[in-house]
């Protein structure tokens, strides 16, 4: 009785693992649905989480313009495999070939499905370009580490070209590449002023908390002015919802203006990082999906130099080293 | 003779049993070891009146702020700073001597970690409190930054400070230029500052501590003392190759 229990027993091992590995596979289905946004302009909204092994990093917005001579992308997600199904996505709207991809920004979740685009020349700004190939390969570790196997096989390709500003034409759309700074060091904003859509990346953030771990706060707030000025009719952002008017680049000043106050005011008052990290926030901050945590990652990233500031009326050396 | 090793075995984990007064809240695998280590096997209770504040994810492994803060326990001897995965494990010893028994710091991890301030008070107790951090990690292992511009020997062991008064009390808020090299990166030996005090116009000190090289480079501390009307207070200390560390920071 014993030894066929036992092959039952292995059998039935065998039937499960062989089950849990199918549904693994189509476990990494980020199940992207292009949503028309305007003529020829579709973007793939992704969800205004952190980075999980629930979402494979679908936390951001990539977008795609069917034009007369063929597709252009901007941004390529976090993985190969977003970037493959983003293929595939697009396939699904158009017969037409991505003929060019722009990266808005060198951070993981809007470049890292360029590996999915090779053949296909992607442009970006020079800064984004050195950002890419600097930082690429520790964020496509981080992206594994946190998204665990949805990112498998993903690599840092960096863009092979630099973005040339102003204007660009392509199938009947014209195309606005403006390098702006303040996210990081290298901002690209695509308006297309066929369809008045503008392409923010992570220069602008609405009903989500924006993140700043190569932000400099005066220079984009300068940024968001020169958006403002643009006039767009539509703006997608890097993340949170497409939208008409300037919600977005109101929204993203509100928060960045209010983080500069609150940390220049808790460095003048002496206070230590994690009690900073502790602070209230403002009510209408509370409920915005990722306040606490981007709160917390920018007093990590932009405090010690207004730490630095307050401390600056500098002790007075008595002895230096004997 | 497997019986006899049972025996023995269950013996120890009796005696394990008894000598650990309260679990482990932070359920670290590591935890018996400390005790043993650093405490000598004494009873630790775990104190809802001590807090690590610390962020839940580590942004900066180079760089992680911890604040320990203890509220309404009288007569606070010793506070030591253990991280339980750090490849070194022991970041500060800290006798608060007449300031308040909490500060301020910033840490290097080397992975996801247990931070713990384990409080000894005058009549020889162990009390503990403690939080997880999670990091993608490579703290201690690498190289410090500062080594890479020209003049970190010069600004060696320079003081900034500042203090912050509010009639009783002022918080001293100091940052030190000092690599805090670990050891661990290849090639760069252990170099970092052991002792640390804040005397007063008599050059009694007012608080002690010593300092470990998971200290985050040039460390930056906040301590509050009880305002005693000095015009500066004096931060004196030294590393471990004898470089001095002496400056007044004004109010």
């Amino acid at each position: 009785m014993k030894t066929p229990s036992r092959a039952r027993l292995i059998l039935a091992l065998c039937a499960a693992v062989t089950a849990f590995a199918a549904q693994g596979d189509a476990a990494f289905d980020y199940r992207l649905q292009p949503v028309k946004i305007a003529d020829d302009t579709w973007a793939l909204i992704g969800s205004t989480e952190d980075i999980t092994r629930g979402n494979g990093g679908n936390i951001v917005n990539t977008a795609f313009v069917v034009t007369r001579d063929g597709v252009v992308v901007i941004d390529s997600g976090p993985s190969l495999r977003y970037g493959e199904q983003m293929r595939a996505a697009i396939a699904r709207v158009t017969g037409q070939p991505v003929i060019r991809v722009f990266n808005t920004h060198h951070h993981p979740d809007h470049f890292l499905g360029n590996q999915a685009y090779r053949g296909v020349p992607i442009a970006a700004l020079p800064a984004t370009r050195a950002g890419e190939h600097s930082d690429g390969g520790a964020f496509a570790d981080n992206m594994y580490r946190m998204a665990g196997d949805w990112a498998s096989g993903t690599e840092a390709q960096v863009a092979d070209e630099d973005v040339r500003p102003g204007r660009w034409s392509a199938g009947g759309h014209e195309f606005e590449l403006i390098a702006l700074e303040g996210h990081t060091a290298g901002d690209l904003a695509i308006l297309d002023r066929s369809t008045g859509t503008l392409f923010a990346g992570d220069l602008v953030f609405l009903d989500r908390a924006p993140t700043t771990p190569h932000a400099s706060v005066p220079r984009w707030l300068a940024t968001l002015d020169a958006l403002a000025r643009l006039g767009a009719k539509r703006t997608l952002p890097g993340h949170g919802p497409v939208h008409e008017g300037l919600a977005g680049i109101d929204m993203t000043r509100d928060w960045l203006r209010w983080l500069d106050q609150t940390l220049a005011q808790a460095a003048g008052s002496g206070m230590d990082m994690a009690e900073v990290m502790r602070m209230p926030l403002p009510a209408r901050f509370e409920r915005m999906p990722l306040a606490r945590s981007e709160f917390e990652r920018s007093v990590t990233h932009l405090y010690a130099a207004y730490e630095q500031r307050a401390m600056n009326s500098a002790a007075q050396p008595v002895l230096q080293q004997k | 003779m497997k019986r006899w090793f049972a025996a023995l075995g269950l013996a120890w984990l009796c005696a394990a049993a008894v000598s650990a007064a309260d679990a482990d809240p932070l359920n670290s695998v590591r935890w018996p070891d400390l005790q043993r280590e650093y405490l000598g096997n004494a009873p630790v209770s775990f104190d809802p009146r001590i807090e690590v504040l610390a962020p839940k994810v580590a942004e900066d492994s180079m760089n992680v702020p911890v604040t320990v803060r203890i509220k309404g326990l009288p007569d606070v001897k010793r506070v030591l700073v253990v991280a339980d995965f750090n490849p070194i494990v022991k970041v500060l010893d800290f006798q608060p001597l007449i300031a308040q028994p909490g500060l301020s710091f910033r840490i290097k991890l080397q992975q996801a970690s247990p931070v713990r301030a384990l409080v000894q008070t005058g009549d020889g107790r162990w009390l503990a409190g403690g939080a997880w951090v999670d990091a993608a990690g490579g703290g201690c292992t690498a190289p410090s930054t500062g080594r890479g511009a020209p003049d970190w020997a010069q600004k060696l062991n320079q003081v900034q400070g500042r203090v912050w008064k509010d009639g009783q009390n002022q918080r001293l808020r100091l940052r030190i230029m000092h690599p805090m090299d670990t050891g661990l990166a290849p090639g760069i030996p252990a170099f970092f500052i052991e002792q640390l005090a804040v005397v007063d116009d008599k050059g009694a000190p007012m608080l002690k501590l010593e300092t470990f090289e998971p200290l985050s480079e040039n460390p930056v501390f906040s301590f509050d003392l009880p305002d005693l009307g000095q015009d500066a207070l004096r931060v004196v200390g030294r590393d471990n190759n004898g470089n001095r560390i002496d400056a007044r920071v004004l109010p």
